[in-house]
């Protein structure tokens, strides 16, 4: 949706498909216990209709028109600052109502090939012929490791009502949010609850970055460290075993030491993986549990050109992945920035649009990136992944090339450059990061990072002076 | 638990990982994320902070200082140690030479993963002489 809308505003004519009934996606259903991750803080000091905004807000699709951003504020009932699944659905259904955007639903995609430059996409309503494929399908599709007889317990998808668990031994494989999720629910109804997988858990509140359990599904963690009953458990699953009613559930630990537990239920929370279909056989090269379709910064096949990915898939393009954190990319205020970019992208590279690279003086350089440092809400929820870019040729002047990954902005070459991110170690607050482009080398420069997270003051006025005084003063003045 | 099977495999053939048990590359295969590279891409950038430690499962990489290839590295073989050890940016870039697939462990990761596998630390620092021994021979 997000996609359409950006390339709508661009002009591009496309069509949209999707087997849903109507918009929602995946939030039509899940997440199981009916709230989301993700949060939007009603009262941040910031005009909602500001792009500020957006940095507090993760749920909210972009729209250019002030009249349509921060679509997910005024769905809240305000109990929570985590949406519930149905306000997130009501929220993306809004969107699409009131920015027109068209999207042929009930209609599946069914297979793709290639007829000379185009690909041609069969569903039940008859074939789709373009150039340019994007793929936005999600990550789906329910997900079992290959254990022996996991495969008939149910998975995370599958979960029944959370009272037909009262008084029962639950033993959930996997340890992720998702399994965390589940456990969290079922603290005041189950009688044991077993968490197991081969790797510790991590907290998001240690990680300082979304990897690891959020913190709205510690709980269980808690109790089991002060031993309230809940088990949690760093251990292989060997078999899963119906016995009677109930299963029996053998585990190894790294030091090959077994054990082997009753549950009267089984959960396989044990991810989803990306519904692809027949695009691994056209070429699409794949990576990881999740079966993510490799792909270039600007989320291209890096094995198959023309096809493109939107939405969560997107995390596929990993960008610097820093200190081994990654982008915001899986989620929704990380993939709404990927998708903008994107258009702008493919409006450029396909469709020979030049959209504004405005011009901009040399004095209100360093001001600009420190107000974009600042406040950029796509900096703060794409962190070393997408960057404010400023173009310092010397003959052309200085341009505001808008926002890009990072790493094609560090790995494309060319002119003089300047491009500012912020960027996370996993220890400290975020610092802005800064990488200059000049003569063909790229630098990079990592800014002090702020206790109030306010980059604007004097002494990153200064710091970011020192790195670009020289190639400032060396480029021409705005085209 | 038979969870990525295909993976385990792989690196059980490794020198690296030669001493692990089942259990334990299970663990390895769990703790290390995996990455793609296309042809062409940079893993590895010089002079470019927060690279992590890499270990190749399929394809090649070529090593580039100053725009200058100096050595191809294929599956089996490592890389970004040197700058995990140092708490130093990268001092060549690695550049996948043909569609790559790596595990990878953050830096921040290293130590923890070294000290509490010492079998892999062994082996890592015996190919960490086999370049020195190299590049002295190199040199001389």
């Amino acid at each position: 949706m997000q996609l359409s809308y950006s390339l709508s505003r661009l002009g591009i004519d496309h069509a949209v498909l999707s087997d849903d009934p109507a918009p929602g996606g995946m939030f039509r259903r899940w997440p199981v216990f009916q709230r989301m991750l993700s949060w939007t803080k009603p009262f941040t000091g910031v005009e909602r209709h500001e792009r500020a905004y957006e940095r507090f807000d993760w749920n909210s699709l972009l729209a250019d028109e002030a009249s349509n951003r921060a679509v997910m504020p005024a769905l809240m009932d305000g109990t929570s600052y985590f949406p519930s699944r149905p306000e997130m659905q009501k929220g993306l259904e809004a969107f699409a109502e009131r920015t027109g955007i068209r999207v042929r639903h009930g209609t599946r995609w069914e297979s793709t090939r290639r007829e000379g430059e185009d690909f041609v996409l069969t569903t039940a309503a008859g074939d789709y012929r373009a150039p340019v494929v994007v793929f936005a399908v999600g990550v789906a599709q329910p997900y079992r490791p290959p254990i022996t007889g996991l495969e008939q317990v149910p998975h995370y998808g599958d979960f029944r009502p959370v009272e037909t668990y009262k008084d029962r031994r639950v033993f959930i494989v996997g340890k992720q949010n998702s399994g965390f999720e589940i456990a969290t629910g079922l603290l005041p109804w189950a009688r044991q609850l077993v968490l197991a997988s081969p790797s510790p858990t991590k907290l998001s509140v240690n990680t300082r970055t979304l990897v690891g359990v959020r913190a709205r599904y510690v709980q269980p963690y808690e109790d089991a460290a002060l031993a309230g009953g809940v088990i949690i458990l760093d251990a292989t699953i060997e078999e899963v075993k119906k016995v009677g009613a109930a299963y029996q559930v053998r585990t190894r630990n790294p030091a090959g030491h077994e054990l082997t537990m009753a549950a009267d239920d089984v959960i396989a929370a044990t991810g989803f993986v990306t519904p692809l279909r027949d695009l691994p056989l056209l070429g699409v090269a794949t990576f990881g549990q999740s079966r993510l379709p490799a792909q270039t910064p600007f989320w291209e096949s890096a094995t198959v050109p023309g096809i493109f990915f939107a939405g969560t898939i997107t995390q596929g393009s990993a960008g610097l992945k820093k200190h081994g954190i990654p982008s915001n990319s899986g989620a929704v205020q990380g993939y709404r920035y990927n998708a903008r970019v994107l258009a702008r992208h493919l409006a450029e590279t396909q469709f020979g649009l030049r959209t504004p690279h405005p011009a901009l003086e040399a004095a209100s350089v360093v001001p600009y990136l420190l107000a974009e440092l600042s406040h950029g809400p796509e900096l703060w929820h794409q962190r070393s992944y997408l960057a404010r870019v400023i173009n310092l040729d010397r003959d052309r002047g200085i341009t505001d090339e808008g926002i890009l990954p990072l790493a094609h902005f560090i790995d494309q070459g060319g002119g003089d450059a300047v491009a500012v991110a912020l960027e996370s170690n996993g220890q400290g607050d975020p610092y802005p990061a800064v990488y200059l482009r000049r003569d063909g080398m790229m630098s990079e420069h990592l800014l002090a990072p702020h206790p109030l997270l306010q980059f604007e003051g004097p002494e990153h006025d200064r710091q970011l002076r020192d790195i670009l005084d020289t190639v400032l003063s060396a480029s021409a003045s705005p085209a | 638990m038979a969870v990525r099977d295909d993976l385990v495999n792989t690196i059980a053939a490794f020198s690296l990982f030669a001493d692990l048990s089942g259990p334990q590359l299970e663990e390895v295969a769990h703790l290390f994320d995996e990455s793609f590279f296309g042809q062409g891409e940079r893993i590895l950038r010089q002079g470019v902070s927060g690279s992590g430690f890499y270990v190749i499962l399929e394809g090649t990489a070529g090593i580039r200082v100053d725009n200058v290839d100096r050595s191809v590295l294929k599956a089996g073989d490592y890389f970004g140690e040197i700058s995990c050890l140092l708490g130093e940016v990268p001092v060549a870039d690695i550049v996948a030479q043909a569609p790559l697939r790596c595990l990878v462990l953050p830096a921040a990761q290293l130590e923890g993963f070294l000290t509490a596998h010492p079998r892999i630390m062994y082996r890592l620092l015996q190919g960490e002489a086999r370049k020195l021994k190299n590049t002295t021979k190199w040199l001389s």
